[in-house]
């Protein structure tokens, strides 16, 4: 009835059988339960992703799963991060968006650099017909670049029946601009020809990059709010008027 | 379901089966440009129109669409024209030499379905909901974050009335899953959500129903708390009962019924499957967590039915409160035998005839059920077949 033998990783309770091997067969712990749940939440959300258009409700949910046992994790100080200082409980807007987390998740799969270890679970290259090992180190989520402003992959609400919606999909861009570094201006339109990202995404300004600036491990979990954009910003809006007023062609 | 089909009786009912009435054909694929994605054909929900006439009428949607459609009935024809052939052909007019008036004569009964209006283009997300209002002049129709509300004349307008979509949509953590329209006061909805809350609003209140007229939420259990807790109190259904005092939803354990006037917790709460409980990691792998099943109100509101896992589904009597688990399946239920009660075993020692949780099928799962309004006839839907049940008295 149930996939693969991943039972034992699940937090159901078991019907312990009188076989020679009860006493033997030791219960996960909930440290790895969690993990595993983790895990498998990823690759859903991932899974989400890979469609064009994912069914929102599921996403949502599974997306707040993850972040439960993101705060569960944080509180409990098992969520290593890569923050330069340590200590104390991370405050909740610290916690990156899992969008980003699924992000860096499939960057991983294209075989970008990504993130300095590299240390993302071998289960999500392998695709989600591996069985997700319990024994990968709980490091691997930690390691989320710049923090993206708004999910691609929900927004699908940047459609072009009127001008009036599209100029909101400006205002998103712009708004994605103010809180990124100028070096990822040009980054925005690299992928212009990629046919993963569709046009959509694109104009709305978020599937960003695929290479990895430079600074954005080192940014590690940004804060919500947006810096304040800097000279080099403004530059890069107008060049980018520009080009969104080719692409929309008006 | 692809297709709308409308069963009715066939006359003689010794194979207790049903003859399918009318089939058409609502929605056809479309293929959204902008996009690059194919929009389904797949229905999501129909509802019929109060009748007004002899012809029925009903709203089906897809993820996008909306349609519209006239079903009428035609079973007589008009014969002996003076200036047509019986075949339609034109008579040569000098050979007419008589007149009469036409009659119309009995013929095989046929069924047409006429698309009569199509609302497109309104929705961004797909739709989850279409509720006809009272005034039978407007209806809504919900996607995951938005409710439109729509005249059935109109087509290329639509009001929004509800919209949750946050600024930033990083921010989503609750979608719009169900909607409703009280069935007595046309100024009065609710819709429900994926954190299991429902919101009343008044469109009286203001254009934008953005700020609800009531809440209604239960306190979580905190005994029962786990990392599934949120997936499982998310609404699948919301509806309201025929007298407009109580409305009813489900969520994926539970049914609950709800009293207008009150919105910190339901009045009565029945559990469907509680022995899923312990399943619930599995169920998320598997995805059947995600599984949304609806539920109805008899005519009288006195029972409420809802769908389960193994072609079962079951029903909760609110005055005795006893409550019964049928299955709907060819291989275990003759036509025209009483259908026998079943019961799962939870744990411990399956009785004869009891059905262990291991040994249900996730497969079979009844997602939609109805009930007739006015008599004790219900329509339960399995993958692949329609099953209609009727009470034993006479």
């Amino acid at each position: 009835m149930f996939a693969r033998g991943l039972k034992r990783k699940c937090f159901d309770h078991e019907e312990e059988g009188d076989g020679p091997l009860a006493g033997f067969r030791a219960v996960p712990s909930y440290d790895l339960q969690r993990q595993s749940l983790l895990d498998m939440s990823l690759v859903k959300l991932q899974l989400c992703h890979m469609l064009v258009e994912p069914n929102l409700c599921r996403s949502v949910l599974i997306a707040n799963t993850v972040r439960q046992i993101q705060e569960e994790m944080t509180q409990d100080g098992t969520w290593r991060m890569a923050a330069p200082q340590g200590g104390g409980p991370a405050p909740l807007d610290r916690l990156v968006s899992t969008d980003v987390l699924c992000r860096s998740a499939r960057e991983q799969e294209q075989g970008q650099p990504g993130p300095e270890d590299g240390s993302f679970p071998k289960g999500f290259e392998d695709g989600p017909a591996a069985g997700l090992t319990c024994d990968v180190p709980s490091v691997t989520v930690a390691q989320a670049p710049r923090h993206l402003p708004s999910s691609s992959s929900w927004d699908l609400d940047s459609s072009r029946e009127s001008r009036g919606s599209f100029q909101k999909s400006l205002d998103q861009i712009f708004e994605t601009l103010e809180s990124k570094n100028p070096s990822s201006v040009e980054d925005l339109f690299s992928d212009v020809d990629s046919s993963y990202y569709d046009l959509d995404t694109v104009l709305t300004g978020m599937m960003g990059s695929s290479r990895a600036s430079p600074c954005d491990t080192l940014e590690g979990f940004t804060p919500l709010t947006a810096a304040p954009p800097g000279p080099g910003c403004k530059a890069d809006l107008g060049e980018l008027d520009h080009v969104v007023e080719i692409l929309v062609e008006t | 379901m692809y297709t709308s089909y409308l069963k009715n009786k066939i006359q003689s009912h010794s194979r207790g089966e049903y003859n399918v009435y009318s089939t058409f054909q609502s929605h056809e694929p479309e293929f959204d440009y902008l996009k690059s994605l194919e929009i389904e054909e797949k229905i999501n929900k129909i509802r019929w129109l109060p009748q007004k006439n002899a012809a029925q009428f009903l709203l089906s949607t897809n993820d996008k669409t909306i349609k519209l459609w006239k079903i009428s009935e035609r079973d007589k024809r008009p014969e002996g024209y003076n200036l047509k052939e019986e075949d339609g052909r034109y008579r040569d007019p000098t050979t007419v030499t008589t007149l009469r008036v036409p009659v119309f004569r009995p013929m095989d009964l046929m069924v047409e379905a006429s698309p009569r209006r199509i609302f497109a283009n309104a929705h961004t997300y797909h739709i989850n909901s279409i509720s006809i209002n009272s005034d039978y002049e407007t209806y809504l129709s919900a996607d995951d974050l938005r409710i439109n509300l729509w005249h059935l004349e109109i087509t290329d307008r639509s009001f929004n009335i509800v919209d949750i979509k946050p600024a930033n949509m990083e921010e989503l953590t609750e979608v719009i899953t169900a909607a409703e329209f009280h069935p007595n006061s046309c100024n009065t909805f609710v819709y429900s959500s994926s954190k299991g809350t429902i919101r009343l609003c008044d469109m009286r209140a203001s254009a934008l129903c953005d700020r609800h007229s009531k809440l209604f939420e239960e306190p979580e259990d905190p005994s029962n708390r786990s990392f599934f807790s949120e997936i499982i109190s998310s609404i699948s259904d919301v509806k309201f009962s025929h007298s407009g005092r109580y409305m009813m939803t489900r969520d994926y354990l539970s049914v609950k019924i709800w009293d207008l006037n009150m919105e910190n917790r339901p009045v009565e709460t029945y559990q469907v499957h509680e022995y899923l409980r312990s399943k619930l990691c599995s169920l998320y792998e598997n995805d059947c967590i995600f599984d949304k099943f609806e539920c109805c109100w008899n005519g009288s509101d006195s029972v409420v039915m809802t769908g389960s896992y193994n072609n079962f589904f079951r029903m909760f009597d609110r005055n005795t409160k006893r409550d019964i688990t049928l299955e709907a399946s060819r291989e275990n239920n003759k036509p025209r035998t009483v259908l026998k009660p079943r019961k799962v075993c939870a744990s411990g020692k399956r009785k004869k005839d009891e059905i262990s949780v291991d040994s249900l099928d996730f497969n079979k799962k009844i997602l939609h059920t109805a009930w007739h309004p006015k008599e004790n006839i219900i329509a339960v839907a399995t993958t692949n077949n329609l099953y209609i049940f009727q009470d034993k008295v006479n």
